[in-house]
């Protein structure tokens, strides 16, 4: 086991270099611009202490933008996390064709979410798609101005991300369900439970270590959402669409204030982070399952 | 119902209903089984015909919305999209709107620079992720420990708020506008050096030592005997980063202003602005713009479907 005491570093440095330029440095360099008014027309940066963070706490707009993603949060992980058990469930059976249709499924998962948020667009135009099924059912009377309206707008977006993601999820299910050895469902099939009983006794206990990842993934996904409403609605009308990396790319990007925009990605960064320390204890696990 | 019957009579004779048969013989005073006796394989029929029927109906939900917005780009210029109830079959189709879309629309130059973007990234981590991740399983030195989770924590970080100083960052580097901005902070992934040191970890020992004993130096060992036994992950890894800078889209929005450098993600968004409200075109330039990954998606799904099964950890 001779080795020169360099090697190891040769190998990590470009890697490590990288992560060390575009990681790090960063990292420390957007802590630092929150603690100033730096805003990319002046040279150099003020430091203006936690002025940044007051005036943060003081926006109105900062709180309705968290409240929203909050929200966003709130709907998009449940529906995220049982509707592909669902789907995983019913593309795991043997049937002929069925990887087709598991690639159908993976479909929207493939495609730009722009291409995506243009196709959910047009279907929820006034005279769109949407609104004519659901006149067609009696479920509304009038058309529902799905992105336009303050009411609808983040709901509606929320529908999209959660199309476009089945799909992935699904398919981190089925790896899962794979795993499930099959004589357990014939011996409830023996004892006469019922295919629900099944999924509620033996599917979801056994899926649990999926439905945690999947939790945590999602969580953090719908934490940082930003395409789906930049092609859909821009965070509009009136702010109702708007969360909170929308926010910091508009407060740093468009108004250029670089410093406050900073200050609200530490805010992004503390809540990531509780999600992400629950993600790397998990994976951790795993990795010493894998090890055996 | 004749058909129903019919099937029946077909199914008595697969093995499954002889095998179910075989179990009720051998368990006589069960009654639930011996109720359901008379027309197992109808039962399956009704099943199999109940699943195929919610399989269709999801993929409609599925590729509804998509093959909506290929309706609409294959309508004339007579006929009103707005129309309502909305027309789903084109009155008379034609590709006109494609051949004027991609007229105004450089759907090759943003194929190019999404191509060229995608392969320098997925190289630049297969490389740069293997490297790394080769001494942190197999070698002992100082400080692997805190390497290692220095850089694992880099999965903590969200880019959102990073991507602020990386801009002034890249812009001081002059590389706004340039292929390299557009790589180098995707360049090397913390999720990338897991997955390779994952693979490295459960290759055997034996085979280094034997190799070094044949007089290989370190880097041949990684480069003739490793990196050949860890192909499924390195295919894992090379979808997982395409399928990332394919679809990234808030890095190039930030990263460039010059249009001859759009990714396509960036190049249909343009559309969307440029034919504010003509559907047809905007319609027609998306289609076109997703047959590349479908192609791709269509030949390799196998690799993706596994590729996101592996790769579950991603945070």
């Amino acid at each position: 086991m001779k080795q020169r005491k360099f090697t190891p570093l040769m190998f990590l440095l470009p890697g490590c270099v990288i992560l060390g330029a575009f990681i790090f440095y960063p990292m420390i360099q957007a802590i630092w611009l929150s603690f100033t008014d730096y805003n990319m027309i002046q040279q150099n940066p003020n430091f203006v202490g936690v002025a940044n963070y007051k005036e943060l706490f003081a926006d109105e707009l900062f709180w309705k933008v968290l409240g929203q993603t909050l929200l966003y949060l709130i709907i998009v992980v449940p529906a995220l996390v049982f509707l592909p058990i669902f789907l995983a469930i019913l593309v795991n059976q043997q049937l002929k064709g069925i990887t087709f249709f598991r690639s159908i499924y993976y479909l929207p998962v493939v495609t730009s979410m722009v291409v995506v948020g243009i196709a959910w667009k047009w279907m929820y135009a006034d005279q769109g798609v949407l609104n004519f099924i659901l006149q067609s059912l009696g479920i509304v009377d009038d058309p529902v101005h799905w992105l336009t309206s303050t009411s609808t707008s983040l709901f509606a977006i929320m529908a999209v991300t959660v199309w476009k993601g089945l799909g992935y999820y699904m398919v981190i299910y089925l790896a899962g369900l794979q795993a499930i050895p099959s004589n357990l469902y014939e011996a409830a099939d023996i004892d006469g439970a019922s295919k629900w009983k099944q999924i509620i006794h033996i599917t979801i206990p056994l899926l649990m270590p999926s439905i945690m990842i999947v939790t945590i993934m999602s969580s953090i996904s719908a934490m940082k959402v930003f395409e789906e409403i930049y092609v859909m609605t821009q965070g509009g009308p009136l702010n109702s669409s708007m969360t909170l990396v929308y926010y910091i790319y508009n407060q740093a990007f468009d108004s250029l204030e670089m410093g406050y925009a900073s200050a609200a990605g530490v805010i992004l960064f503390i809540v990531t982070l509780m999600f992400s320390i629950v993600n790397i204890a998990f994976m951790n696990k795993r990795e010493q399952a894998m090890k055996g | 119902m004749n058909q129903n019957s019919e099937a029946l009579k077909q199914d008595d004779r697969t093995p499954v209903t002889v095998q179910e048969n075989e179990r009720k013989r051998t368990q006589p005073t069960n009654i639930k089984q011996r109720r359901r006796k008379p027309r197992p394989s109808g039962k399956k029929v009704l099943k199999t015909t109940l699943s195929y029927a919610t399989l269709s109906i999801v993929s409609l939900i599925m590729v509804g919305p998509f093959l909506w917005l290929l309706a609409t780009s294959l309508k004339s210029g007579s006929e009103n999209i707005f129309a309502y109830p909305p027309q789903f079959i084109p009155e008379n189709p034609t590709l006109a709107n494609f051949g004027a879309v991609l007229e105004y629309f450089p759907f090759f130059t943003y194929l190019f620079n999404s191509t060229v973007v995608a392969i320098l990234t997925v190289g630049a981590n297969l490389l740069f992720c293997s490297l790394a991740a080769y001494p942190l399983a197999r070698m002992q030195f100082r400080g692997k420990s805190l390497v290692f989770i220095l850089i694992i924590s880099t999965m903590m970080i969200p880019f959102q708020l990073l991507m602020i100083p990386i801009y002034i960052l890249a812009l001081n580097l002059g590389l706004q506008n340039t292929y390299l901005g557009l790589v180098l902070p995707h360049a090397t992934t913390a999720f990338g050096i897991f997955l390779m040191r994952q693979a490295f970890l459960t290759i055997p020992y034996e085979l280094d030592e034997s190799a070094r004993m044949d007089g290989a130096n370190a880097f041949q060992i990684w480069w003739k005997i490793l990196m050949p036994l860890v192909r499924p992950s390195l295919v894992t890894l090379a979808i997982f980063t395409f399928m990332m800078a394919w679809g990234d889209f808030l890095w190039p929005l930030i990263i460039l202003n010059d249009q001859s450098m759009y990714t396509l993600p960036l190049g249909v968004q343009s559309l969307q602005g440029n034919f504010s409200s003509n559907w047809r075109y905007i319609a027609a330039g998306s289609i076109i713009s997703v047959l590349p990954i479908i192609i791709v998606f269509a030949i390799l799904q196998r690799y993706f479907i596994e590729g996101a099964m592996k790769g579950a950890v991603k945070g």
